[in-house]
């Protein structure tokens, strides 16, 4: 759910990052945070346990500038990944714009992707969205691992639909910047389609 | 995209603004702000210079996702009210009309008593208010497109140049 502000002229736009525990959700925001302008960005939230593990949510303010006299702000969340916070996640989806599914390329941990997107979108049929009808991209992360699956091979299990995808490593950055711009430019392509 | 998405106007904002400075001045609080439930700042009053707002309305708005997540557990359809006491400062978060956060953060220049006595009037003007801009964009929806949309010429070069 967009906030478009007219007295203030700012359009606020929220995306959710989603996938299985340890996938790299936090990784991402925390290399978007540390490689943006410090009056580009807000503080980045965690809420997360005394071992790091997102126990309810990131968040991440970022204002990318302006579009026609109109400020462009995205709100970024991560929802925890672990199983049994399920309850929680579910919570973070309200009023998505925009979803990135970051998916852990190492072979072993294929299960836990699948289950994880199909725990999506239950999630968000739950909320009355249709991921078909989201903006949403792909993210397939660890690429500097040496067990990962074959780009082609998760693409047949994950993104039927063949979404836009990115091959990323977190830690050190590539693909991390890539995917939050193609999301923005789906989220911003939609609101035009409706205002 | 959700039809829930809220737009919002000039006229609106400043009704809305009215009701937050006057809720400032009647409780004696320190800050008075507006979150929407999914976590976006609308408006505040007070002394906000010294907080950061962002990360407050979207700590605000998990703390009721939380909480109504609780509620419904228990068969409750929402717990409409949350008070968090501190040493010095105090806040008060209320629901309102299912679909904002009113925040009121306070210390002991206030009291509870007053805050919730005031919240409650100033919930019944906001929840006109925001009908007014339920009414309003379902107006627009029969109506198409905005009068000024900021989308309306907007290119994929205006989108990259964000990136930039």
């Amino acid at each position: 759910m967009s906030f478009i502000n007219y007295s203030s002229r700012e359009i606020n736009c929220k995306i959710v990052y989603y996938g299985p525990g340890l996938c790299g959700k936090t990784t991402n925001l925390q290399f978007v945070f540390k490689r943006t302008n410090p009056g580009q960005k807000g503080k980045l939230i965690s809420l997360a346990t005394e071992t790091e593990r997102t126990l309810f949510f990131d968040f991440l303010p970022l204002a990318l500038g302006d579009i026609k006299g109109f400020k462009i702000r995205f709100h970024l969340y991560t929802v925890p990944g672990q199983v049994f916070y399920a309850a929680s996640r579910k919570l973070i989806l309200k009023g998505v714009d925009g979803v990135v599914f970051v998916a852990d390329s190492q072979i072993e941990r294929m299960e836990a992707n699948i289950e994880s997107l199909d725990d999506l979108k239950i999630n968000l049929a739950e909320q009355g969205y249709d991921l078909d009808k989201l903006p949403y991209t792909v993210q397939y992360n660890k690429r500097d691992l040496t067990n990962v699956a074959p780009v082609d091979n998760m693409n047949a299990l994950l993104n039927p639909r063949n979404v836009p995808f990115f091959e990323a490593v977190a830690v050190t950055g590539p693909g991390v910047f890539e995917t939050l711009k193609n999301v923005a430019k789906q989220v911003l392509t939609e609101l035009k389609k409706h205002y | 995209m959700s039809s829930s998405d809220l737009v919002m106007y000039e006229e609106e904002f400043r009704k809305i603004d009215e009701e937050l400075q006057k809720l400032y001045q009647l409780t004696n609080a320190m800050v008075v702000f507006l979150v929407d439930k999914n976590g976006q700042l609308i408006a505040s009053a007070g002394e906000t210079r010294d907080i950061d707002t962002t990360s407050l309305a979207s700590l605000t708005a998990g703390n009721i996702a939380a909480t109504g997540g609780i509620a419904r557990l228990l068969g409750e359809k929402e717990f409409t009210i949350l008070f968090h006491e501190g040493e010095k400062d105090n806040i008060h978060i209320s629901l309102i009309g299912q679909r904002v956060i009113l925040v009121v953060i306070f210390d002991k220049r206030s009291s509870l008593g007053l805050v919730r006595l005031r919240v409650k009037k100033a919930s019944e003007s906001l929840v006109s208010i925001f009908n007014d801009i339920t009414s309003k964009a379902e107006h627009e929806k029969i109506g198409g497109k905005l009068d000024e949309s900021p989308f309306a010429e907007i290119s994929d070069e205006d989108i990259d140049n964000l990136f930039r």
